[in-house]
């Protein structure tokens, strides 16, 4: 069935962009991530401008976080005072990053720089995912002990807050940083960043696991939800039918992805997660080092309607 | 002066004198509507040429040249070069005020149809519609085979919208000719002006002009107009869809 896009302005397979959010809902409820990273490709991929594709996956995320959230609250697993930090620098990257989209849009380089920050964000986070999750596979089969947790130099910093239920005493400076970069890259990938959060709340911050995911998924819900009133305002990108499709698939397949991620061990699921993140980062440099097919790229500048 | 005012009456006289055919066009549908599920049409344009008393009586074969232009638009098109290894937008060109969409249209091969010069004042074929560009600081159409006019000429051409077809009209009788307009999925918004050109051995006998229409019609329109000028009230529908959706996935979801 062809349904047509008002803002991407094209046709689109109702039923393959379900399936689409469908698969990445189930990939997203696996490994607990809302899944913008895989989502804004296979979106580029079926020919929708990768400006229309970070805006709409936005309001994608949001309702995939969304539901998740929700659950989290009722097991008590979000931290509210660290939320709040977290979110305070999380706005302020939003806007930074919808305003930094609007300028390269512009300059004619959004979609450079979109593949760019994919390449660096995309290799990087994936390859210490895998060798991590690689790592922790080896030790579980030697059968030794995990190395004990020590405090690092984020701990000496000043400005300390007690956050009760994650119980951690922990300066508010790294936390804003975290927040406002999280924003800021999710807002110009259309990225929840939940991918990269949580390996930095978990290793840098020294969260504990109870309350990581669930206040991460706070952050993304709401930097999403203002990266969507901001693309909407400022760019008028936000194509609302093709997000609904995307978050009816998506919240589907997250629930059955949920459940198959129980299965699987955690080491295992962080070198799975890995090994995707990798791909998808291979793939995007792979695009910008062969030469394209085309040369030439057009762009209307407003048709006289 | 005067000569001039008298060379220009007589030209107009002579004008109105070699001007002893008619076109009668019409187009099967005036209106076209986009819908939710439109995947393209296609429009059928239909015309006689009509003789008067002053006709030559000789004059039995035609040729006819329909141009149809969409709305005008300013385009950009960019040009990728490989800098530091990776493919860069690097060179553009503004393209101002053309057709998004066009298509030309002939009974037989535009060159057999009129002289190269002719071709090229009355904008015949791709290679000589006019196509404005920016060169820094000034406005002029380019030669035909420059890269950036061709490039976008051919991208154009590609997603459908601007296409020509020398065998697309037909003369079904040697006065009553018909032809089709094809218009693809993603086709633009706006008034079609359509013009109609009438050769006879090389010479362009008359002409005559005709237009319609495409319109986004109900939901579709509706998404599209709300999300342009009422930027704020679409985000926060959006936003609100979002929660709704993630609220009743968790509630349908719920383990107990």
């Amino acid at each position: 069935m062809q349904l047509y896009l008002p803002i991407a302005d094209l046709p689109v397979n109702v039923f393959l962009v379900l399936a689409m959010g469908a698969a990445v809902g189930f990939v997203s409820g696996m490994f607990g991530i809302g899944g913008g990273f895989l989502m804004t490709p296979l979106l580029i991929f079926i020919g929708i401008t990768p400006a229309v594709a970070v805006a709409s996956v936005a309001s994608h995320i949001a309702a995939s976080s969304f539901s998740g959230a929700l659950t989290y609250w009722r097991r008590r697993a979000i931290d509210p005072a660290l939320a709040s930090v977290l979110l305070s620098g999380g706005v302020t990257g939003t806007a930074l990053g919808v305003w930094t989209f609007t300028q390269l849009r512009a300059l004619g380089q959004l979609d450079l720089m979109i593949a760019l920050s994919y390449v660096v964000l995309l290799t990087t986070v994936g390859s210490l995912m895998f060798s991590e999750g690689l790592r922790a596979l080896m030790r579980t089969r030697r059968g030794a002990v995990p190395p004990r947790r020590t405090h690092n130099w984020i701990h000496g910093l000043p400005l300390k807050m007690r956050f009760k239920r994650s119980k951690i005493y922990l300066s508010v400076i790294p936390v804003l940083i975290v927040g406002t970069v999280i924003g800021f890259i999710g807002a110009i990938m259309g990225i929840g960043g939940g991918f990269i959060l949580v390996p930095i709340m978990i290793y840098l911050l020294r969260v504990p696991t109870s309350t990581v995911i669930g206040t991460s998924m706070v952050l993304t819900l709401v930097t999403m939800l203002v990266a969507t009133m901001l693309h909407a305002v400022t760019n008028h990108l936000v194509d609302a039918v093709l997000a609904l499709i995307l978050m009816v698939g998506g919240v589907t397949g997250a629930q059955f992805g949920a459940r198959a991620g129980q299965k699987i061990r955690g080491e295992q699921l962080r070198l799975l997660l890995g090994l995707l993140i990798l791909s998808v980062g291979v793939r995007f440099a792979i695009e910008l080092v062969i030469q394209p097919a085309d040369l030439f790229t057009i762009r209307e500048l407003g048709v006289g309607t | 002066m005067m000569r001039t005012l008298l060379a220009l009456l007589l030209v107009l006289l002579l004008g109105s004198v070699a001007r002893a055919e008619r076109l009668i066009v019409s187009v099967s549908n005036h209106r076209v509507t986009v819908t939710p599920n439109y995947s393209g049409e296609e429009l059928v344009l239909f015309g006689s040429v009509e003789k008067d008393a002053t006709t030559p009586a000789d004059r039995t074969a035609y040729d006819l040249v329909v141009t149809v232009m969409g709305p005008r638009a300013d385009m950009v098109t960019r040009r990728k070069e490989r800098t530091f290894g990776i493919w860069i937008n690097t060179d553009y060109r503004q393209f101002l005020q053309v057709p998004s969409y066009l298509a030309l249209f002939a009974n037989r091969p535009f060159d057999a149809i009129t002289s190269p010069e002719i071709a090229r004042r009355q904008q015949i074929g791709l290679n000589n519609v006019r196509l404005t560009q920016r060169v820094s600081g000034d406005f002029a159409d380019v030669v035909p085979n420059d890269a950036f006019r061709s490039a976008f000429i051919r991208l154009r051409t590609q997603r459908g919208l601007y296409r020509e077809d020398p065998s697309a009209v037909t003369f079904l009788t040697p006065t009553l000719f018909r032809t089709g307009i094809p218009l693809p999925a993603e086709v633009p918004i706006g008034t079609y002006e359509v013009e109609i050109k009438l050769f006879a051995n090389g010479a362009l006998v008359t002409k005559t002009e005709t237009a319609f229409e495409i319109v986004k019609v109900g939901f579709e329109q509706f998404v599209a107009t709300t999300a342009r000028q009422n930027g704020f009230v679409y985000g926060l529908a959006t936003v609100a869809m979002a929660l709704m959706t993630g609220w009743m996935a968790s509630i349908v979801f719920r383990k107990d």
